[in-house]
């Protein structure tokens, strides 16, 4: 019966999508708090060098995805602390660099078309079995990560030295997240495309925001908005032939439109302590 | 109960500093912070840093509670040491949904009569369930210093506690923490550039400008040339006025220890701006 339903591959795509967004959005919420939205941008730019890197050396490539969003994300934080260039200058340069570098890369690989577009915009009607079982394993463990870090990213996130002081470990829980953030680009990747990343991680957590009274309300809101998202954006892609990744990010932000316009007493608010 | 010297000090006894720093030196892209600063912080007393801007009073903090790790010296704390840390200033993102029940208890979970019971020692048991972001100045002050007490510190250090708020309530955040630390007896260290009203209050101050021109008590500390040089609007008058209850100590003469007051090195020019 599983199998029967897998086998349609709208239902592959809606799957990996919902699978996606629960995981994005919550993380999402990370990112919008801690003003790291371009930072996020940078790092999955660079996922294209892991595809390059992961075909040239015959490694799976969401390892390999993985693996260069950590060291990029490691290397941004290791130049911001230099302070030589200010932040914004170096994701541009990070970004973009990676970005070309990737793209470069790709064409530089013989034998193989690689689908450009594919990776830039996002394939989700494409996802095959084995890409649903990675997604899976990657957002799963994204998830379980979140979880487990939850409370101290939380009080890093309020005040990075109170939480030293009161015994954060800081520098672990700073790679925990980038960490986190790189398992979600490699799983996101396929759904969304490289450019549009970002997108399906803060629009859900912005609009929810208007919602929630307390942390885990916006978090899980976040996801719950994604997944809508990634449903209506599917059936818009069908409806009217759009690309897929693109039509997703587009239906988050009606959402976020329609959110922002309801007006103030309509919105529910969730008793919140 | 007095200890005889040969003794070793016990952990609780008064003697051991809660805190201290030997010979700290910190640079920080290629400019000197901290030179060869040495303090300490006893306990159930009240020891402020002043100096001017860019003196390196937060950086010494930093050292102190362990953030930075000075690049020469040693810091050591006591055993079984409890900080309760009050930071500069606190701002959280509008967009995080945060309530000040939840921004009390992010580190520590405690129930709420044991929340309600410390907004009011500070006064603003109303605030409970308020968004953080909704609080004025001085009612954040204070929601930071009710998370401050909430693991019963033995020292409370405090980064310029009346920062962002009005002079009538920087009088109020002052006495609030001088009712505090005599009713538990904690240690206060605390970083201020508001003289008037820090050095009232205060056992022990350091007069730091990237090294540590002078210690001691108030009195001496106002009356010694390095301070009147870089304060030199301040006089023991205008100290004179708020002071309350340790007048009786300077005359003493065992107490006054000259070497403490008194500067034993060498002093460069102080920096021309306060840039930092």
């Amino acid at each position: 019966m599983m199998g029967g339903l897998l086998d349609d591959f709208l239902m592959r795509a809606l799957l990996a999508g919902l699978m996606v967004a629960a995981v994005a959005g919550p993380l999402g919420a990370f990112v919008v708090w801690r003003r790291m939205a371009y930072f996020g941008d940078t790092v999955s730019h660079s996922a294209l060098l892991g595809v390059a890197l992961g075909v040239l050396l015959g490694l799976n490539l969401n390892l390999m995805v993985t693996l260069v969003c950590v060291a990029i994300a490691i290397l941004l934080v290791l130049l911001q602390r230099r302070q030589e260039l200010a932040s914004d200058t170096l994701l541009g340069i990070l970004a973009h660099s990676a970005l070309s570098l990737g793209i470069v890369a790709v064409t530089f690989i013989e034998g193989l078309r690689v689908d450009l577009m594919a990776y830039l915009f996002g394939d989700i009607l494409a996802v095959g079995t084995g890409d649903l079982l990675s997604i899976a394993i990657g957002g799963g463990v994204a998830l379980l990560l979140l979880i487990l870090l939850w409370r101290p990213l939380l009080a890093l996130t309020v005040h990075e030295e109170l939480a030293q002081v009161e015994g954060v470990p800081v520098l672990l829980v700073r790679l925990g997240l980038m960490l986190l953030i790189a398992l979600v680009i490699a799983a996101a990747m396929q759904v969304v495309g490289v450019l549009l990343i970002t997108a399906l991680m803060i629009i859900p957590a912005a609009s929810a925001r208007r919602f929630a009274a307390t942390p885990e309300q916006m978090a899980i809101l976040a996801g719950i908005i994604g997944m809508l998202a990634v449903g209506a954006g599917l059936w818009g892609s069908f409806q009217y032939d759009t690309p897929t990744g693109p039509t997703i990010v587009v239906a988050a932000m009606l959402g976020f439109i329609l959110v922002h316009l309801l007006p103030g007493r309509l919105i529910p608010h969730f008793g919140g302590r | 109960m007095r200890k005889t010297p040969s003794l070793p000090a016990e952990p609780d006894s008064d003697a051991v500093p809660l805190l201290s720093a030997r010979d700290v030196s910190l640079e920080r892209a290629g400019r000197v912070i901290l030179d060869h600063v040495s303090v300490q912080v006893r306990p159930a007393e009240v020891t402020v840093v002043i100096g001017p801007n860019g003196a390196g009073k937060t950086s010494l903090l930093r050292v102190l509670l362990g953030l930075w790790k000075p690049g020469q010296g040693r810091v050591q704390r006591r055993r079984g040491l409890r900080i309760g840390y009050m930071p500069q200033r606190l701002q959280i993102e509008p967009v995080l949904p945060l309530s000040v029940r939840r921004f009390l208890t992010l580190r520590q979970r405690a129930p709420e009569g044991v929340l309600l019971e410390r907004l009011e020692r500070v006064g603003v048991p109303h605030l409970l369930h308020k968004p953080v972001q909704s609080l004025s100045g001085g009612e954040m002050q204070r929601v930071l210093l009710a998370r401050a007490l909430l693991n019963r510190p033995n020292l409370l250090v405090l980064d310029e506690p009346a920062q962002g708020v009005d002079i009538v309530g920087q009088g109020e955040v002052f006495k609030l923490i001088d009712d505090i630390r005599h009713e538990t007896g904690c240690g206060v260290l605390m970083v201020s550039h508001d003289l008037h009203l820090v050095m009232a209050g205060a056992d022990a101050v350091i007069c730091l400008n990237q090294h540590v021109c002078c210690t001691g008590r108030p009195e001496e500390v106002s009356r010694h040339p390095e301070y009147q040089r870089l304060f030199p609007e301040t006089d023991m008058q205008g100290i004179g006025v708020y002071r309350h209850d340790h007048d009786h100590v300077h005359d003493v003469a065992g107490e006054v220890h000259e070497h403490h007051a008194g500067c034993a090195h060498g002093h460069r020019p102080g920096p021309g701006g306060d840039s930092r």
